[in-house]
């Protein structure tokens, strides 16, 4: 059924968006009713900020003002007013920069360490011990560790982002190198290969979609776990953003942030799997 | 006596077993030998250690005890000198047919520009009659067409001697025909040494000027040596009409369905020179 009508299910999907706004806007737009409500103490709204002072109607703001907000960032994304008031913009390549230079170190060290690993099963036993331990090790749980040793915040974060990439992709890429098949090690054998030959041209092709769902897994875990190490070191980032406008108890630019991670978390993740798709290959 | 081209002598093969000390080996005393430009197949029944006779003559795998002798040399390890065509065709399913072959060819020649190594590598694909399929995938190709580019593989390295592991075995009639009809063409043309495993009695009868009987495991042992009386190259459609090929099929069979089980050699047997029949050499006498 969905074969002969392929605009069925986008269609779905604008349905539902149009009802979860919906909802949305009757829910919001309720808790504005009742003006004559029990007044706001003028002193909790002076704590609190203006925002505040208005009721209830701000603190859960509706679809259209996220939408006007969305709309102020759009247009001026990379403002900067100071350490507190830079553009979402300014703040989500922050985010990006320090979680690929996390990545790409891990990468960097992960994915030879794997071959390695992969490669000696002497090595693999030795080694997996310190790996199943310290595997499950929060990244943030780090984070002190890092502070004291590296003492600079950003580096710090890039330090984090560092560990929590490393072991999917050093397990995947040590799995894939050493599940290769032994009749393509046979034939690269028979033909006398040079071992850097083989490497790159028979193991790393065959590991290649393995080494590939690791990179994958990494980047979606180092995106979950900046917007939280960015809230513990501050300073700049999309996740000191999200605690600083809580600070300001601005709601609407948290959604609209909230919003943008998902949507940059959807883009890594569809660039690995684009290039997954590159170098898969089929039997 | 002159040394064969390859000498096999007092080949045994154990496999480690958990709690034997001594586990049955699965061939012994295996002793033969081929002779430049020979087909030589071997036929035996499944487990018997077909497989791994090819292993070790090929340098994969390591005898318990006795050794290979090629060109004089001892073998020790993979070479270049042995091409290989796997059970399982062994294509790197990320290469397509072409760049498949052109592995083992720069392998072959490191020295060689782009283009000879191209060339080299499409004459061997078309030699197997897959000229128009070159830039294919092997998840691409049928069965057939993969088991020949393995062999436009093994040819291409132009190896001095070619060893077959059951190349046809997955393989539907019609295109085992085929494809044996090629083989036969460029053995003739190239004037390959070719040690070949098969299943298959009229395959045997049509490929091999020597067929090496080997008789059930553990322990198994060569029984025989069959001589091939028709002479080559042999023709499938004519094969059949020669006056050896049944005397010869039926040999063949009965020592698979009977002596290969309760192989019980003479006095006179020796495993250092397993006797010579040639069964049906009397039907072209009397013909
Ligand atoms: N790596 C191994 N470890 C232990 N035993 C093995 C190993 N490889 C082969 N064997 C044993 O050696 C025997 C011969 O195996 P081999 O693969 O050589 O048989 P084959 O004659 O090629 O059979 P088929 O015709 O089915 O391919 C079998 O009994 C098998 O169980
Ligand atoms: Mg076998």
């Amino acid at each position: 059924m969905t074969r002969n009508k392929p605009w069925l299910a986008p269609l779905l999907s604008v349905l539902f968006f149009a009802l979860f706004v919906g909802v949305w806007y009757l829910a919001t737009s309720t808790t504005a009713a009742p003006v004559a409500g029990p007044a706001v103490d003028p002193e909790y709204a002076a704590l609190l900020g203006a925002e505040a002072a208005t009721g209830g109607q701000s603190a859960m703001p509706g679809p259209g003002e996220v939408a006007a907000k969305i709309w102020e960032h759009v247009l001026d994304p990379f403002y900067d007013r100071g350490t507190n008031d830079k553009g979402l913009g300014i703040q989500i390549g922050y985010s990006i920069a320090r979680v690929l230079a996390g990545y790409l170190l891990a990468a960097l060290v992960a994915i030879p360490l794997g071959f390695l690993i992969g490669m000696s099963p002497l090595v693999y036993k030795a080694l997996d011990p310190f790996i199943q331990i310290l595997k499950p090790i929060s990244p943030l749980a780090w984070m002190p560790l890092a502070l004291y040793t590296i003492k600079d915040s950003g580096i710090s974060a890039i330090f984090v982002i560092f560990i929590c990439s490393l072991w999917p992709m050093l397990v995947n890429t040590a799995f894939g190198v050493a599940s290769v098949r032994r009749e393509w090690l046979n034939v690269a054998r028979t033909l006398e290969v040079k071992p850097i030959r083989r490497a790159f041209l028979v193991i790393l092709p065959a590991a290649a979609p393995t080494i590939l769902t690791g990179m994958r897994i990494s980047i979606g875990i180092a995106w979950l776990v900046i917007v939280a190490a960015e809230m513990l070191v501050g300073g700049t980032g999309i996740g000191y953003f999200v605690w600083n406008e809580w600070n300001n108890l601005s709601i609407t630019n948290i959604i609209t942030a909230i919003l943008l991670i998902g949507l940059v978390g959807m883009l890594l993740d569809h660039l690995l799997a684009w290039v997954a798709r590159a170098i898969s290959w089929r039997e | 006596m002159t040394q064969p081209f390859l000498k096999i002598e007092g080949l045994k093969r154990q496999f480690p077993q958990a709690g034997q000390p001594n586990p049955d080996p699965v061939f012994e005393d295996v002793h033969f030998g081929i002779e430049r430009g020979q087909f030589v197949c071997v036929l035996g029944h499944s487990g018997c250690g077909k497989t791994t006779i090819l292993n070790i003559l090929a340098g994969l795998d390591e005898a318990t005890a006795g050794h290979v002798i090629m060109d004089g040399r001892e073998v020790r390890g993979p070479s270049l000198d042995r091409g290989v065509v796997f059970q399982s065709h062994a294509l790197m399913p990320w290469l397509s047919a072409l760049k498949n072959v052109e592995f083992a060819v720069r392998s072959r020649h490191p020295e060689w520009t782009r283009e000879q190594v191209r060339a080299h590598a499409v004459k061997y694909l078309e030699m197997v009659h897959l000229g128009h399929a070159i830039d294919k995938k092997p998840a691409e190709l049928s069965g057939g067409m993969k088991q020949r580019v393995g062999i436009a593989r093994a040819f291409s390295i132009e190896p001095k001697m070619l060893l077959l592991d059951e190349p046809f075995g997955a393989l539907d009639a019609l295109t085992r025909g085929s494809i044996q009809s090629e083989l036969i063409g460029i053995v003739e043309a190239t004037k390959q040494t070719v040690f070949m495993i098969t299943h298959d009695v009229d395959e045997a009868i049509l490929l091999a000027d020597r067929i090496v009987l080997m008789t059930n495991g553990p322990r198994a042992k060569i029984a025989e040596i069959v001589v091939n009386p028709m002479p080559r190259p042999r023709d499938r459609e004519t094969l059949h009409q020669q006056p050896e090929f049944y005397p010869l099929r039926n040999h063949l069979v009965d020592f698979l369905v009977k002596r290969s089980r309760a192989f019980a050699p003479g006095a006179d047997w020796d495993p250092k020179n397993p006797p010579l029949v040639y069964p049906g050499a009397p039907a072209r006498a009397a013909a």
